[in-house]
């Protein structure tokens, strides 16, 4: 049994960034944990830009490498291949590591264990089990850590920024992108990019698609997809990615019995990131699977002061649940507590045309916001302004669109 | 020892040659390994053992209770389940005894109940007995609204069918049998007390034949002049569920047969996931180990019923496997004493339990057949890594860590593999020649991320030991 002040799991964005915060603020001793063996998390395979600032824009696994040496820096011991198995009280976890198990108790505990996509099986795609199946998050590490050899002919399950990079991987490895799929009648990313992929590297996206099933005995040999209006078609190819669909990987959370939010998934938390549990607070992909590096990065920056005021003997406040209603599919933080001031972000089911949102409680509208056109799987953003009108006394208070 | 997978087969004649390196092919080699005067060889057509019905079952270690009475099926079960109970414990393949509960959802099915148990008592299986809707209740708390009452079957037990497979043939090979892998046999004949196996390696010789090839018995039987049974693929698919929904079931959830046909079974496995299925769809192809969109539907609908909250979890695997049916209710176990000569077909679902008495039945078979077995000796026993969760992984064990610190070094996550299971697996008699047959053995990318982590990681490992 060993002590630190806060202990963090997951050496991803969210997790560097609080234990850097927490230990140049003095906070005592910062411990971040990390299963893999280097630290950095999902940006480690992301060889693409759009990482840093503008000013000073990075690939993924330099901006890994400044947020785990930050870390270090200030004074946060960073330990990898170290693995937080289960809980071992309330504010207490079981490990094993190279060095064999042990258990850290911690006065503040650090959920960010960040988000995965769901495989092949888990989006019930019928067929054979063949090989040349990967998740985006697979074949980045496969091509880009371990340089290692894919098929030639890759179809794309998915249209959202994370399968244009899976796009990007493919012909980085010297192989084609047959084409794109999606449910969707639309892309889910920025237009450039869209007709950036469609038109310069002529890749064919299909819309409103579906994969329904792999075939091939061995090597996978080809897709069978069928369009909405019934049609359906074969598409040779020895490779097959599934994009997007991510899910927080909740494991420690729900050994913990956290409250997890129906919608998405991750811990239920405040604005301040504090989970149900006292003293244990979560951030980044976990709770809203996925954002940028960046905002996740921003909201372990954003915790350290919530998790100071904790160990310096603050309450834990119960705050009030916010909820919202379909389509939308949930929003993150989802309890409310009077000091919260950071932005909330939302996903929606369908389409939505600039649409207003209401945030009503116990019928009493407290806010209106016009957004801009969205679409699933793109982030949408709410200011958090409007919650100095909340009734602390009050009922839930629930998002939905007029 | 020997494992072959590619080059000429030898050409010096065996004494036996067994057609089939599944479960049934294994054991049997295993129990012929016994007597060291035999040169013995296990033929497989794949590149793995177990890669047929062996591998994609639903794992269950059947006490027999609801065999036809008197059949030979029945016997070997019985007697096969006893000792690989026995095996299991000094091998080390995981095997927990959860017991079974035959739920009953309507009236025709609680009628169907007294019957079984009197099955089960003919079947010289005495501790099933009949539970009502309060004692099943307490037994299965998150079991679906309706079920009137079951019966309790008190030892079926689930088991590593996997661990099963490789422990047998491990042994074997170890005791001086020659494993030929990717040795398809595409034509047997038999002439002058020798039988030629022609495979694209060439031509082994023997003389004398097991036929254990599955779903491919009747074809090798026909081959050599026999036309006793049809193999016709009986396709079972199954969902795998998440972890997160072992703590719904406790016992293994047997559907209760009727007129109306077999429903569906909930049953967990050693992993520590939960299996939701098998399906039963009558095929001519024996490769169609596909799985289908209309049979998830209908597995996850039967599902809710048994157990509402486990559609509700992630599903971490999918999968079909075609179980060896014949136009027969029995094992076709036949011996052809002029051709020295034995067929093991139509061995179904329950081969898994009776493996080591088949074995032991096909031993007989072989002497009778006029094999002189010469003096027997005991196996030096072999000790399976560990997959099962209710006994200890590497990465939980202190002092084997401390001896050697890649134990404790986790690459599957979801699954928590150890660096050192893996290189234990790339190094062992019968290593994997594929990255499934790391999963089977090691359990690496087999949970719920499906390789999103350690896809990469786990493929450079067994790239690098094959390097």
């Amino acid at each position: 049994m060993r002590n630190v002040d806060v202990l963090v799991v997951g050496a991803g964005p969210a997790g560097l960034a609080a234990a850097a915060r927490l230990a140049a603020a003095g906070a005592g001793s910062i411990e971040v944990l990390d299963r893999e063996q280097q630290p950095g998390g999902v940006p480690r395979h992301c060889a693409h830009g759009g990482f840093g600032t503008w000013l000073h824009p990075l690939t993924g696994p330099a901006y890994a490498r400044l947020l785990a040496d930050a870390a270090v820096r200030t004074g946060a011991v960073v330990r990898t291949g170290v693995t937080a198995l289960d809980w071992a009280g309330p504010l207490a976890l079981t490990t094993v590591g190279p060095q064999g198990p042990e258990t850290i108790t911690a006065r503040a505990i650090v959920l960010a264990t960040g988000a995965r996509e769901r495989p092949r099986t888990a989006r019930l795609v019928p067929g054979t089990r063949p090989v040349g199946i990967y998740t985006t998050g697979e074949l980045q590490q496969a091509v880009h850590l371990y340089g290692q050899r894919i098929g030639s002919r890759a179809v794309i399950v998915g249209a959202e920024d994370v399968s244009y990079a899976a796009a990007d991987t493919v012909r980085a490895a010297g192989a084609d992108v047959v084409a794109m799929i999606t449910e969707l009648p639309y892309p889910q990313t920025t237009p450039p990019r869209a007709q950036h992929a469609r038109l310069r590297r002529r890749i064919p996206l299909l819309t409103d698609a579906t994969i329904t099933e792999l075939l091939g005995h061995g090597r996978l040999s080809g897709v069978r997809i069928r369009h909405r209006g019934g049609r359906t078609i074969t598409l040779p190819c020895d490779t097959v990615v599934f994009t997007g669909d991510f899910v927080p990987d909740h494991e420690l959370a729900r050994r913990g019995e956290l409250t997890l939010d129906a919608g998405s998934r991750g811990p239920a938390t405040d604005g301040t990131l504090r989970t149900s549990r006292p003293g244990v607070f979560a951030a980044g992909s976990l709770l809203h699977a996925v954002e940028s590096a960046a905002t996740a990065a921003g909201e372990g920056a954003q915790m350290a002061g919530a998790v100071r005021e904790w160990l310096a003997g603050a309450e834990w406040p119960a705050g009030i649940p916010l909820t919202v209603d379909p389509p939308l599919h949930w929003i993150a933080p989802n309890r409310i507590t009077p000091a919260d001031r950071h932005p909330y972000v939302l996903r929606t089911t369908t389409l939505l045309t600039r649409p207003v949102l209401h945030i009503t409680q116990n019928g009493r509208v407290l806010h209106r916001q016009r957004l801009r056109t969205t679409v699933p799987n793109r982030p949408i953003r709410l200011t958090a302004h409007w919650n100095g009108r909340v009734d602390p006394e009050g009922g839930p208070v629930t998002v939905r669109v007029r | 020892m020997t494992v072959t997978t590619t080059g000429l087969l030898p050409q010096t004649p065996y004494d036996v040659a067994i057609v089939g390196a599944g479960v049934v092919g294994s054991a049997i080699a295993r129990a012929l390994a016994h007597h060291p005067r035999l040169r013995i060889a296990l033929v497989e057509a794949q590149d793995d053992v177990g890669q047929g019905t062996s591998k994609a079952n639903t794992a269950i270690l059947h006490t027999g209770f609801d065999a036809i009475p008197g059949s030979l099926e029945a016997r070997l079960v019985r007697e096969g389940a006893r000792r690989l109970a026995a095996y299991a414990v000094e091998s080390g393949i995981p095997v927990e005894p959860v017991g079974a509960l035959l739920v009953a959802w309507d009236e025709e099915q609680l009628a169907a109940l007294p019957g079984l148990a009197e099955k089960a008592k003919r079947n010289d299986f005495h501790e099933a007995r009949l539970i009502g809707p309060p004692e099943l209740r307490a037994r299965e708390p998150h079991l679906g609204p309706g079920a009137l009452g079951a019966l309790h079957v008190p030892g079926e037990s689930i088991i590593c069918p996997w661990t099963t497979t490789l422990a047998y043939a491990t042994q074997a090979v170890r005791h001086g049998v020659d494993l030929h892998l990717n040795s398809p046999v595409q034509r047997a004949s038999y002439a002058e007390g020798v039988h030629q196996l022609r495979t694209p390696r060439g031509t082994l010789r023997a003389r004398h034949l097991v036929n254990a090839a599955g779903l491919h018995a009747d074809t090798l039987d026909r081959q050599l002049g026999h036309d006793d049974f049809t193999v016709t693929p009986r396709r079972g698919q199954l969902i795998v569920y998440d972890k997160f929904a072992r703590a719904l079931v406790r016992h293994i959830l047997l559907p209760v047969p009727t007129a109306l046909g077999k429903g569906v079974l909930v049953a967990p496995t050693v992993y520590g996931n939960v299996l939701l299925g098998p399906t039963a769809e009558d095929l001519h192809d024996k490769r169609a180990t596909g799985s289908t969109a209309d049979a998830l539907a209908l597995l996850r609908e039967k599902g809710r019923r048994i157990l509402p909250e486990l559609v509700e979890e992630e599903i971490t695997a999918v999968y079909a496997g075609l179980r060896a049916a014949t136009e027969h209710d029995d094992y076709r176990i036949t011996a052809h004493p002029d051709q020295s000569y034995v067929t093991v077909g139509g061995i179904r679902s329950t081969g898994l339990t009776a493996s080591l008495a088949i074995a032991a039945h096909v031993t007989g078979l072989l002497a009778d057949n006029g094999l002189e077995l010469g003096p027997a000796r005991d196996l030096a026993p072999v000790r399976m890594p560990n997959l099962g969760e209710a006994f200890p992984r590497p990465h939980q064990q202190a002092e084997l860590i401390a001896a050697d610190p890649e134990y404790g070094t986790l690459v599957c996550h979801c699954e928590r593999v150890s660096r050192g299971e893996i290189r234990d697996a790339l190094t062992s008699t019968i290593p994997p020649r594929t990255l499934d047959g790391l999963r089977r053995r090691t359990r690496a990318r087999a949970g719920r991320c499906q390789g999103f982590y350690c896809g990469a990681a786990v493929r450079a490992l067994f790239e690098g030991a094959r390097a």
